[in-house]
């Protein structure tokens, strides 16, 4: 039976979404899973760990010098423990790719980056050129089997009814003074993160002016989504590189992409194929982003969206 | 000498839409445009911009693979790096073996900075680098969208999934690169002329006491499910009650 080790992710308060998602797919592994959290004055933390479906154990590594998730201070701790494991999984965030491979290396084994579907215990699908290719790999004997999990690819696990037991590793703390934490600066805004947003709202080269671009703005206020721009917005100059989705951008899996004024070039396309619902506005009925829209409305932007914006609201008030 | 090492993966051009082989054995590389690999063409800009404000008074690109990669690595040479190292390999290297190899590299030119772009546009793996700090027990800076070096430190700004974080680690460390630190420079004609003088060894894997172990077993290759057409609403109206009979608003 697997035994495997889900690496958890959070914020210094909580766990992050990316935690469950990582957890549906060792249980589609199959096996007894360990939630590790790493973290200074996590019980709480681990607690909520705890509470998930199909944890059967919580490890803490309870230290200051884990107050800040730093893959040279983590990775040995990690890999002290990780002989006992069959699987180590993190998610394939930022945090979980920063990572996962430093320790895999400390392990003398390979990593998978990015699964997207579980085959077997050893054997699991990824995709490669941006999605352009799936690729199914196969792990073969080398244990522990290391590995980030593509977090578009699994819903998160539910609440639990029992409570898994929480036990501090027994492991000595390395002394790493190579890397200092300074700080970390959060997006002023409160519209969510690009990356990770259930809802975006992206615009192109068709709105003409980073003024115009506005409207963008406006209609992911009325959906509570994040921004977006394709690549012809962000080299005109209409919107910031980091909002830039596409293949040379953000790879995103919304729940809802709306994109207004893109005509759907390949580039852009391949970041937001994973998307579960596509809408698009735009002016010319031949634009190649039609044939992968769930909803296409042909239109002027600045008749259609301001529509949009005000159907919206009254959907709003009818509900309340 | 103070010296930067870039790594730099020859994959297929960011521009060409790859297809996947009838047999499922692997993507159609014959006959396509191969480039430098865009992260690691940032991480060289960088290294490049390092040395030309003083910090550094050599920028050594190094590769790996076959022969054909001495053409991306005098593109390298063309933009302005001081000299290349390619290890001969004809298989498909494993992350782990790269960073193998990298750090049989590092210990030979003692670089205070080893760059990489955060992953290469072929396999997408993201490893490399942190596989190779790892093994060296070096920092790591990963998804470097500022690097400062001040003294014996640099201090990196990485774009995380919260924002943007910044570290301070001492050196030598490895960073990766990410897409916002620079926009890389043209080649000019004169530079592409000069750079077919400047030096480019080849070190053999025996030479440097590797033996690749390939790991992982690529079983199959496929396209991705393919989206389908929708449907298309007359107006704004119309769109909301599509999106309210999914749940969506």
């Amino acid at each position: 039976m697997s035994r495997i080790l889900v690496i958890a992710e959070h914020d210094g308060r909580q766990l992050n979404a990316a935690t469950a998602k990582c957890l549906r797919c060792a249980q589609a592994i199959g096996g007894e899973i360990t939630l590790a959290v790493l973290g200074n004055g996590l019980s709480a933390i681990a607690e909520d760990g705890a509470r998930l479906n199909g944890v059967t154990q919580v490890l803490t590594f309870d230290s200051p010098a884990n107050a800040h998730p730093l893959a040279a201070v983590f990775a040995p701790q990690l890999a002290a423990v990780a002989a006992e494991f069959s699987h180590v999984l993190a998610p394939s965030t930022t945090f979980g790719k920063d990572l996962l491979p430093r320790l895999a290396a400390l392990l003398d084994v390979p990593a998978i980056s990015d699964i997207m579907a579980v085959e077997s215990a050893s054997r699991f699908q990824r995709p490669i050129y941006a999605g352009n290719a799936i690729l199914t790999v196969e792990a073969g004997e080398l244990r522990p089997i290391c590995a980030t999990v593509r977090i578009a690819s699994f819903d998160a696990v539910e609440k639990a009814g029992t409570v898994a037991a929480i036990q501090p590793a027994a492991v000595a703390m390395p002394a790493v003074g190579h890397t200092r934490f300074v700080a970390v600066s959060s997006p002023a805004s409160d519209r969510p993160d690009l990356q990770t947003a259930r809802r975006v709202v992206s615009g192109g080269r068709a709105l003409g002016s980073a003024e115009k671009f506005q409207l963008i703005y406006q209609l992911a206020d009325a959906l509570g989504a994040a921004v977006g721009a394709s690549r012809a917005a962000v080299d005109a100059g209409y919107a910031p590189n980091d909002l830039q989705v596409g293949q040379t951008g953000k790879i995103i899996a919304p729940e809802l992409y709306v994109a207004l004024g893109i005509s759907g070039a390949i580039q852009h396309l391949t970041g937001i194929k994973d998307a579960r619902t596509i809408v698009a506005i735009n002016k010319d009925p031949d634009a190649p982003i039609f044939e992968i829209a769930d909803f296409g409305l042909v239109a002027d932007l600045f008749e259609a969206v301001p529509t949009l914006i005000a159907a919206l609201a009254d959907r709003a008030r009818a509900r309340t | 000498m103070k010296r930067i090492l870039v790594a730099v993966k020859r994959v297929v051009d960011y521009n060409i839409r790859i297809r996947v082989k009838p047999d499922n054995t692997g993507v159609i590389t014959e006959g396509v445009k191969q480039s430098i690999n865009p992260f690691d063409e940032i991480a060289l800009e960088e290294a490049l911009r390092l040395r030309e404000k003083g910090l550094a008074e050599e920028v050594v690109v190094v590769s790996i693979g076959p022969a054909d990669v001495q053409s991306q690595l005098r593109t390298a040479l063309a933009m302005g790096a001081d000299r290349a190292v390619l290890v001969n390999a004809s298989s498909a290297i494993e992350p782990l073996d790269a960073a193998k190899i990298f750090l049989k590299l590092a210990e030979r030119e003692q670089p205070f900075l080893f760059m990489l772009g955060k992953q290469a546009i072929d396999d997408d793996n993201n490893q490399t680098g942190q596989m190779l700090a790892g093994l060296w027990n070096r920092p790591q800076a990963t998804f470097a969208s500022k690097v400062e070096i001040i003294g014996d430190m640099a201090r990196v700004t990485r774009e995380v999934d919260a924002g943007l974080e910044s570290l301070e680690v001492d050196l030598p460390a490895v960073v990766t690169v990410d897409l916002r630190l620079n926009e890389p420079r043209y080649v000019k004609l004169p530079d592409i002329i000069k750079a077919k003088k400047k030096p480019l060894e080849t070190l053999e894997l025996a030479a440097l006491g590797i033996t690749l172990r390939p790991r992982l077993q690529a079983l199959h290759y496929a396209p991705p499910s393919v989206r389908t057409r929708g449907v298309m609403v007359k107006d704004a109206g119309e769109l909301v009650a599509a999106l309210a009979a999914r749940g969506l608003v």
